[in-house]
């Protein structure tokens, strides 16, 4: 295996963080597979090319797009969920969030017969309120995120469907899409830009541009050095004056903006109508592919371009199975399969590059 | 545009070596078995539904999918997500893949249609079946084969005025599904007595049978016990046993273990709405508008498929074939 990777390795990777490096003087190979994203990249290769071999429309330009669509979905999300993490906490509500976010701007909307955008900016801060909520519980109990979030998580799945059902009468909300401000909408969050001939959903981009942002500010900024040092060791943290706190209450509200961001591009791409059950699941998902690129479940370890990475094996293994026509209940036994064999190679990698 | 072709190959290559080393010996024996089992079909048509994986109710979609397919030499390729945004990116699979047909339920019709309008932009033609009896027409769709889900309720409510019922309890057991408020809804407007309508997880059986127990205990006047689902009617006996009530059981839509409850009369009876029938002509339809542009319902009104009532009378004539997985 490190044979094929060493054939690989000399462009992508290295990029963008030498600085970072605990590992002192080692040789690039090394230094290379110390890095955090190393199994994901192994493991999209390997699915790449399992599908490109299998799959003769997977080789088509317009069937990947549709699978960069697809991660991207799941990528966006991925890419706050990652920094959390990073950050030493979980976010289980995060799926939910993102329909709850959707909801409220239908409902918002409709119901005071706002501009979307208006409606939107009031979801904007119901979702940050939901991201603060998180981070305040937390920090304030000192209770495990995990129920803290499973907590908010089961209250928001009831509330989405108990309240749209309450405001709208139905299960789903009133369609928006003939209001003051959809088409533009739309526009930002869920158009097609023709890329060299191929229509690229605009998720794509925005999934790129949030990746490339919050990789700058983990490795560029002093925020994103707070965040790697509270998730490493809160205590230490706080000890050599890191704001552990706003860092966490901030990482939760950043996981809320992009529960936003995802849940306008849901209501825009659904043409105005939000149904209220959906969701639930994906949080695991955005963990799924924070993990698979690197992030260690204990925090203070990984990069959010293993994230991104981990979006895209997901993109991959869930279209490439349709596109090989193979039978699509077995789509999660492979999306697990990967997660574990990305587990793996992670540990085995690092275990390898420590070792002296 | 050709340098980033030769990447790809060059890291399928790579790769390649990768997993022969490492024994992944699955992925491609199947490989082979998709690449030689062509002998080249006439046309290959994608089924792309809102299923939520378990319900016995698909598989009798299925078969009744598979079995036109074999018959008419059609590849048949089958996916489904019952998140409504999944089920569109499988759809816009299918358009990348140039399949010859699309058969899809329109669950959730607002989501879908930017898929749909690709599909027909693409010259792919799109049927609808089991879900969006009001929307397949706006939705630019050819042919919708399913049950008007207000006339099975409104049946169901009529029906249980005949067998004098006081209070029905409609379970439903996936909150947010249209179709089934809709059979809910007008069961209750069709019938003249009381009904409530209790929410479950369908996912989860235990829930479901301790959450019909638990209603049947606290509100002794429930006399009719409406399950949207064969399984679930299955569940619900248990539950009317649990409670200690001496409520019966109805349904809509059946599988194998529920004919064999309306044999034995523990079940009142199902209204079916032939979910066999639904894939099959969903699935010959596209086929024969491929080949013969027919076009079923002329493409105005709807082929409906139900509602059929299945009760002690007449289940002997579906006894047998429910036994073949087929009703």
């Amino acid at each position: 295996m490190s044979q094929t990777l060493t054939m690989r390795t000399p462009g992508p990777g290295q990029g963008g963080s030498e600085k970072r490096e605990r590992v002192g003087r080692r040789s690039p190979l090394r230094r290379f597979l110390a890095r955090p994203e190393v199994g994901s990249l192994i493991g999209a290769v390997v699915v790449f090319a399992v599908f490109f071999a299998v799959a003769e429309p997977f080789r088509q330009a317009a069937s990947f797009s549709t699978v960069l669509y697809a991660s991207s979905t799941i990528g966006i999300m991925a890419v706050a969920v990652a920094l959390l993490m990073i950050g030493g906490e979980f976010d289980l509500s995060a799926g939910v969030a993102v329909v709850t976010s959707a909801l409220a701007t239908a409902m918002f909307s409709y119901q005071f017969s706002l501009n979307i955008w208006a409606g939107a900016a009031l979801a904007l801060a119901l979702a940050l309120g939901i991201g603060f909520l998180n981070g305040w519980i937390l920090v304030r109990t000192n209770l495990p995120s995990f129920l803290v979030t499973l907590s908010t998580f089961l209250m928001l799945q009831g509330l989405n469907i108990a309240v749209t059902k309450l405001v709208t009468g139905s299960v789903s909300t009133d369609n928006v899409s003939d209001m003051d401000g959809f088409a533009s909408a739309r526009a930002v969050f869920a158009s097609s830009i023709p890329v060299g001939g191929v229509d690229v959903r605009i998720t794509v981009l925005w999934w790129l541009l949030f990746a490339a942002l919050a990789t700058w500010v983990l490795m560029r900024t002093r925020v994103g050095n707070w965040i790697y040092a509270v998730g490493g060791n809160a205590e230490s943290a706080r000890a050599v004056g890191v704001p552990v706190k706003r860092v966490k209450i901030g990482l939760f509200m950043t996981v809320g903006f992009f529960a936003w961001f995802s849940g306008m591009h849901l209501l825009t791409a659904a043409n105005g109508v939000q149904q209220s059950g959906e969701g639930v699941g994906n949080e695991l998902l955005y963990i799924m592919a924070a993990v698979v690129g690197g992030c260690l479940l204990t925090g203070g370890y990984g990069t959010v371009v293993g994230a991104v990475i981990g979006a895209f094996i997901y993109g991959m293994t869930r279209q490439g199975i349709v596109y090989a026509g193979w039978d699509n209940n077995w789509i999660m036994f492979f999306v697990g399969a990967m997660l574990l064999l990305a587990v793996v190679i992670n540990m085995w990698v690092r275990n390898q590059t420590s070792k002296r | 545009m050709n340098r980033n072709r030769r990447l790809p190959v060059l890291l399928a290559g790579a790769a390649g070596l990768v997993l022969a080393a490492s024994a992944c010996s699955s992925s491609g024996g199947r490989q082979e078995e998709t690449a030689t089992g062509a002998d080249t079909p006439e046309l290959t048509i994608a089924m792309i539904t809102h299923e939520a994986p378990g319900d016995t109710f698909w598989d009798l979609v299925r078969a009744g999918a598979e079995d036109a397919a074999a018959k008419s030499g059609v590849t048949l390729e089958y996916f489904s997500d019952p998140e409504a945004a999944r089920q569109a990116t499988l759809i816009q699979a299918a358009v990348d893949k140039g399949v010859d047909g699309i058969a899809i339920t329109l669950a959730k019709p607002d989501a879908l249609q930017g898929a749909i309008d690709n599909a027909a932009a693409a010259g792919i033609p799109v049927v609808g079946f089991n879900a969006g009896i009001d929307h397949w027409q706006d939705a630019g769709l050819i042919e919708y084969f399913g049950t008007d889900e207000t006339l099975a309720g409104e049946a169901f409510g009529e029906r249980l005025d005949e067998v004098g019922a006081e209070k029905a309890l409609c379970v439903i057991q996936e909150q947010g599904h249209v179709a089934l408020e809709t059979r809910c809804d007008s069961l209750g407007e069709a019938f003249e007595g009381e009904s409530e309508t209790l929410y479950v997880d369908g996912a989860n059986m235990p829930e479901v049978r301790s959450g019909i127990t638990a209603k049947l205990q606290e509100d002794a006047d429930v006399d009719y016990v409406v399950t949207l689902g064969a399984p679930f009617a299955m569940t619900a006996l248990d539950a009317v046993d649990d409670a200690g009530s001496d409520a019966s059981v109805a349904t809509f839509d059946t599988n194998a273990d529920l004919v064999g409850a309306i044999e034995d009369g523990l079940v009142e009876w199902a209204v079916d709405q032939q979910p066999y029938l639904q894939g099959y002509l969903a699935v010959d339809g596209l086929w024969l508008y491929g080949t013969n542009g027919n076009v079923s319902g002329g493409g105005s009104e709807p082929v409906l498929t139900g509602p059929n009532f299945i009760d002690q009378d007449n289940i002997d004539s579906v006894a047998a074939y429910a036994e073949n997985g087929t009703r």
